[in-house]
């Protein structure tokens, strides 16, 4: 990172005609917020109806207000917060070592990348090495993670709009998705299988065969989406050119990941930021100029496939690793193997110290990103070097998309505002924390 | 090396892990923000991030820290004596984690620090994101931020009292409603 920052002349996306970034051409006082313009502010003909707090399209509890004339949308505001648990706040009474099963709460969705997230920072802020296995083997839970996230953002933003069977093919490969969870985890959803250090468990017997004939099977299934989806003339009437957001305004709303690369800019932490062993597969970053509704749905169907082959890659490489460690050797930090507990005193200690007090992190303050399925999801960790959080805080990407809705929703009718709140694929737990 | 020296409000800087700390006079750190975007690339603002400090220190750790090639097993504190992390000199710091978005992704945060009491200059026309950015850290962690254009509870009910984020607000301090007995 010490690298020399010099102003970035060549940009990469393509933002205005001479290929310079001009910045925002958001204008109004509050981002965030649509306002109605001045001429119909008295006007009769202004309605104003509430989105909610229901279920419109997101996968959580959404508020939005919105205002309009006839059916044109002229304005916006989004009230979030009907999910916030405190998540922070728990945390920092918990040990590190119990606080993995929060961040996988708070998207639950994308579970396994934010469960990823956390156990990063607290590896680095220790700098603690991790087994090449292990570090495979996140690699592809949270590929199919990233998969299980999509199937879930294109089976419900396709029944919103009325292709209800799309709802339950996505929901059948999921299925599939969470029985592989549930073969290596024994939980189909949050799963808790990353620990500091590794693994919680060794890959079973069994689960390189089952994902092999899943990721054989996953290609087919995509082409029964397109099969839909990409003829057919009500989806592409609904989704093109709807909700359209530009490469300046989406890099000026910190929009990142899918919603970003639908705007024409070529951005992926996997690629442009390696983490675990990013740099060692090969995939694309599928990229789409228009920054609408329909390009956002086709990076995630895109996004699929290219998780398809990254979990291929991580099998090929898993399935040569029998044997190797899937967890860091440190006793210090890491919880002895169980059977030795009933052989070893100085094991015994270890384990009663870890449970009880959690083992110490240096003091420090750092903030780790990774690629979640819906963009940069971070952790930013403050340590007094006891066994508990000072500070955590969630950068949740959910939280910026919606802070993009005003703007998508510009110059649109009220039947297009379900496709375009959809399209951000923003989970509310993720959003509220 | 990139010269934080010639940025607005510049204090001092820590190279980290992950990102350099640039400190920032609070008074300048729109000015610092605008400097980072236009003459050192940052594009983007990915997270604006208050931390409460009260009792930081109060209580010192002992133990083993850190990994086993990085552990010193005649460090004082694993011997039973405590020690005292870092002294801070004010009570919050708000951080602003930038990224650029080129080759490297270069990543910085720029840091300012507060009293309970104190403002801190809103960088939402730098970055149009940090509107809910900065509306969060004044929800959870009571930072007032000067020229946000709407500066009101984002996460919590509108009318809740005080800032679950700081230390001096109680875990279980939530009114349980229909309790009291009239």
């Amino acid at each position: 990172m010490s690298a020399t920052i010099t102003p970035s002349t060549t940009r990469r996306w393509p933002v205005v005609a001479d290929g310079q970034y001009e910045g925002s051409r958001i204008p109004p006082r509050v981002p965030t917020i649509l306002d109605v313009p001045a001429e119909l502010r008295d006007s009769e003909d202004v309605l104003q109806v509430n989105f909610g707090p229901n279920h419109p399209s997101t996968h959580g509890v959404l508020r939005l207000i919105v205002d309009l004339h006839g059916e044109e949308v002229v304005g916006v505001l989004a009230v979030v917060g009907y999910l916030h648990t405190g998540f922070e706040k728990s945390m920092e009474s918990k040990t590190y070592w119990k606080g993995v099963t929060f961040p996988e709460r708070i998207d639950y969705v994308g579970y396994q990348n934010n469960e990823l997230v956390y156990v990063l920072a607290v590896e680095q802020l220790l700098e603690l090495e991790v087994p090449t296995k292990a570090k495979w083997m996140r690699m592809l839970l949270c590929e199919l993670n990233r998969i299980h996230s999509h199937l879930v953002f294109l089976g419900t933003s396709a029944l919103e709009l009325g292709a209800i069977s799309m709802f339950w093919y996505c929901f059948r490969e999921r299925e599939t998705v969470l029985d592989l969870f549930e073969l290596v985890t024994g939980q189909r959803m949050h799963t808790r299988y990353f620990q500091i250090g590794g693994l919680a468990e060794d890959i079973p017997q069994g689960f390189y065969p089952e994902c092999r004939s899943f990721v054989e099977w996953m290609p087919r299934a995509l082409e029964d989406y397109k099969g839909i989806l990409d003829r057919n003339g009500i989806w592409l009437e609904r989704t093109q050119g709807i909700g359209v957001l530009s490469a300046d305004d989406a890099i000026a709303l910190g929009q990142t990941g899918p919603n970003l690369r639908a705007s024409g800019v070529d951005w992926d932490l996997r690629r442009d930021q390696p983490y675990l062993h990013y740099d060692q597969v090969d995939f694309r970053v599928p990229v789409y100029p228009n920054g609408d509704v329909y390009d956002r749905y086709r990076v995630r169907m895109d996004e699929m496939a290219e998780s398809t082959k990254i979990v291929r890659q991580c099998l090929d490489k898993l399935e040569r690793m029998e044997g190797m460690p899937w967890i860091a050797d440190d006793r210090k930090v890491v919880l002895p193997p169980r059977e030795e507990l009933h052989t070893s005193m100085e094991s015994l200690i270890h384990h009663f110290k870890i449970v009880t007090e959690g083992f110490r992190v240096p003091e420090g303050e750092i903030y780790v990103a990774i690629e979640s399925p819906r963009g940069e999801s971070g952790c930013y960790l403050v340590s007094d070097g006891g066994p508990k959080p000072w500070r955590i805080h969630f950068r949740a990407p959910s939280f910026a998309a919606l802070e993009a809705t005003a703007t998508c929703l510009e110059n649109t009718l009220v039947a297009d505002l379900i496709a375009v709140v959809g399209s951000l694929d923003a989970v509310m737990g993720d959003t509220d924390r | 090396m990139t010269e934080w020296g010639r940025v607005p409000g510049y204090v001092s800087h820590r190279d980290g892990p992950e990102m350099p700390t640039v400190t920032i006079e609070t008074a300048q750190i729109r000015e610092a923000c605008e400097h980072a975007r236009d003459q050192l690339g940052f594009d983007m603002c990915v997270d604006v991030v208050a931390t409460d400090y009260l009792g930081w220190g109060g209580k010192g750790v002992s133990g083993y820290i850190g990994t086993a090639s990085g552990r010193d097993l005649m460090h004082p504190m694993t011997q039973g004596l405590q020690v005292l992390p870092e002294i801070k000199t004010k009570r919050f710091s708000v951080s602003y984690h930038l990224l650029a978005l080129r080759q490297g992704a270069p990543r910085a945060r720029l840091q300012c620090w507060v009293d309970e009491g104190e403002h801190v200059p809103s960088v939402v026309e730098v970055w149009p994101t940090c509107d809910w950015h900065e509306r969060e850290q004044y929800d959870l962690m009571g930072i007032v931020f000067d020229g946000h254009p709407n500066l009101e509870r984002l996460l919590m009910p509108e009318d809740w009292e005080g800032h679950p984020l700081r230390k001096d607000y109680p875990i279980g301090g939530e009114p349980v409603r229909f309790s009291d007995e009239q």
